[in-house]
């Protein structure tokens, strides 16, 4: 069948595969975002520089301390996890009374700084690092190597565990009713603001550890979180803002159809997802999963 | 009616919603095991001396002694933990957690709350809703989780805001028998009030709120003798 459509599906399911890697990574990061607008009401913006961080801290670790991979893997999200506390409790913490684009600004800024310190040090050619899983699977349609089928599971264990944790624990139950009325969470007796620092820790920890995922298959740069994050705010706006479950399944969904348009009409891939964008926001303004306000 | 000693005493509460100045010298005590209403009119100040007291409001002046300890300068969840549990008036049931999520919410504070059986044995309607979304539930229904939530806390003081708003006679009459239950069993509460014929037959005593101050207190035995003041009082 493929063959009719004169598509040989080595090409088909090779552009499959990228597009499910690229959309683990949409996936993972428009999460992260999701769970730290939903309680913060802040567009973290500074998403794609820490995601940046956690690809270079696995870096350092390995050239510098010789930590490898799998180490890195841990050590990573809870390194720049703390950075993210520090950054919530110093400046963002100052800001929830105001509007989001106080929030967008401040992290929007931060990012840029963040970059370019990174740019200054490390020039922006990128650095390579070694894939921890080299070597691959012959299957009858394709060539499957081992690290990227380790990235898609690795993101859907990932994005499920977070998923359960919001919306089939305790803690969750906490998360969720303080979205809605953090006033009365709180005078139940729960610490809402430390909720919260640690909230945007956990998230810029996921951004980091898609980071670290990301290392072996793209390099490390400092510019690899700018040019991510564009489409990343445009799976969060598709999916809806601070929806859990509408990010997870919007990153996975949207990287699979520009690996698809990649294969069928290669010059729209890059714009794919923006003409998609620009349907939703026409048809449903409050994205796929939102709930309008 | 009650053994004397002093649960909540609130002396010369200001309090400010930005620019507003809301609360002038709030001023009344409530007896362990008495049940207490602020009756007054809209505005009058009645559910933000409720949120002053529970430190909801950010911008509050003056002494709010429970147990004779003062929480002026303490953060709700520090206020919550001593023992005091508030009820909105908009009920703050969360669309995103199902019944049981709502019920169970609010963490135990103390030993001595209410184990989850008693609670349905109060409100029956509850246990066979529990996997529904909390906000599906009737009005009657989510304000009985309201209540039902704070009272496995094991706080000793309720602060009840409005309970019988908007709710159909025969369910106002269910939560008036709950509340002379749950004095009998034992809990101190303050009862946010508009309506003084149903304060009436629930609270031992009645402060008269007008303009973010106690203006008059009359106990609940002298209610009959005052009722045309009562009437003036709140434009009934």
């Amino acid at each position: 069948m493929f063959e009719l459509l004169g598509i040989p599906p080595q090409a088909l399911f090779g552009q499959l595969l990228l597009g499910l890697i690229n959309g683990a990574f949409y996936a993972m990061l428009s999460l992260g975002l999701a769970v730290i607008f939903g309680l913060l009401n802040v567009i973290n913006f500074t998403h794609g520089a820490q995601y940046m961080m956690g690809a270079f801290a696995a870096w350092m670790l390995l050239e510098w301390v010789g930590v490898p991979y799998w180490g890195a893997l841990i050590i990573v999200p809870v390194l720049i996890g703390a950075t993210g506390i520090l950054l919530e409790k110093l400046f963002l913490k100052r800001l929830y009374h105001l509007d989001h684009l106080y929030g967008l600004l401040l992290t929007f800024g931060l990012a840029l700084i963040i970059e370019g310190l990174f740019r200054k040090q490390f020039g922006s050619s990128g650095l390579p690092y070694p894939n921890p899983l080299p070597g691959g699977t012959r299957l009858d349609f394709m060539f499957l190597p081992n690290y990227r089928a380790w990235v898609v599971v690795a993101s859907l264990v990932l994005c499920f565990g977070t998923w359960f944790m919001i919306e089939r624990t305790k803690l969750g139950s906490y998360l969720r009713a303080a979205v809605e009325r953090p006033d009365l969470v709180q005078a139940f007796g729960i610490n809402v603001p430390r909720m919260i620092t640690l909230t945007y820790g956990f998230g810029v920890g996921l951004a980091a550890l898609a980071g670290v995922l990301a290392a072996p298959i793209y390099n490390v740069n400092p510019v690899m979180g700018s040019n991510l994050i564009i489409i990343v705010f445009a799976v969060v706006v598709i999916g809806g803002m601070g929806s859990i479950l509408g990010a997870i399944i919007t990153g996975f969904a949207l990287g699979i159809i520009e690996g698809l348009t990649k294969v069928f009409y290669p010059e729209a891939s890059n714009t794919v997802i923006f003409i998609i964008m620009a349907i939703v926001l026409m048809v449903k303004p409050a994205g796929l999963f939102g709930t309008p306000k | 009616m009650h053994n004397g000693s002093i649960e909540l005493a609130v002396s010369e509460l200001n309090a400010w919603y930005g620019e507003s100045h809301i609360l002038h010298g709030m001023q009344f005590e409530v007896n362990k095991g008495e049940v207490v209403t602020l009756l007054g009119r809209n505005g009058a100040g009645k559910t933000t001396t409720m949120k002053a007291v529970m430190g909801m409001i950010p911008s509050r002046q003056g002494s709010v002694k429970f147990e004779g300890q003062e929480l002026i300068q303490l953060p709700s969840n520090r206020i919550a933990k001593l023992g005091l549990a508030f009820c909105p008036e908009e009920r703050g049931i969360f669309s995103s957690l199902n019944v049981y999520e709502n019920l169970t919410l609010p963490p135990v504070v103390k030993s001595g709350g209410m184990s989850l059986e008693d609670i349905y044995q109060i409100f029956p309607n509850l246990k066979e809703r529990l996997k529904s979304q909390g906000t599906k539930l009737s009005g009657g229904e989510q304000q009985m989780l309201a209540i039902g939530r704070i009272l496995r806390t094991g706080a000793t003081l309720l602060l009840l805001d409005e309970p019988t708003e908007g709710l159909a006679p025969v369910i106002v009459q269910q939560i008036g028998a709950m509340i002379r239950l749950l004095k009998e069993k034992g809990f101190t509460i303050l009862l946010v009030e508009q309506n003084f014929r149903f304060a009436s037959t629930v609270a031992d005593r009645h402060y008269v709120v007008e303009h973010g101050k106690v203006i008059d207190m009359i106990p609940n035995d002298q209610i009959d003798a005052n009722t045309k003041k009562l009437e003036s009082y709140l434009g009934v």
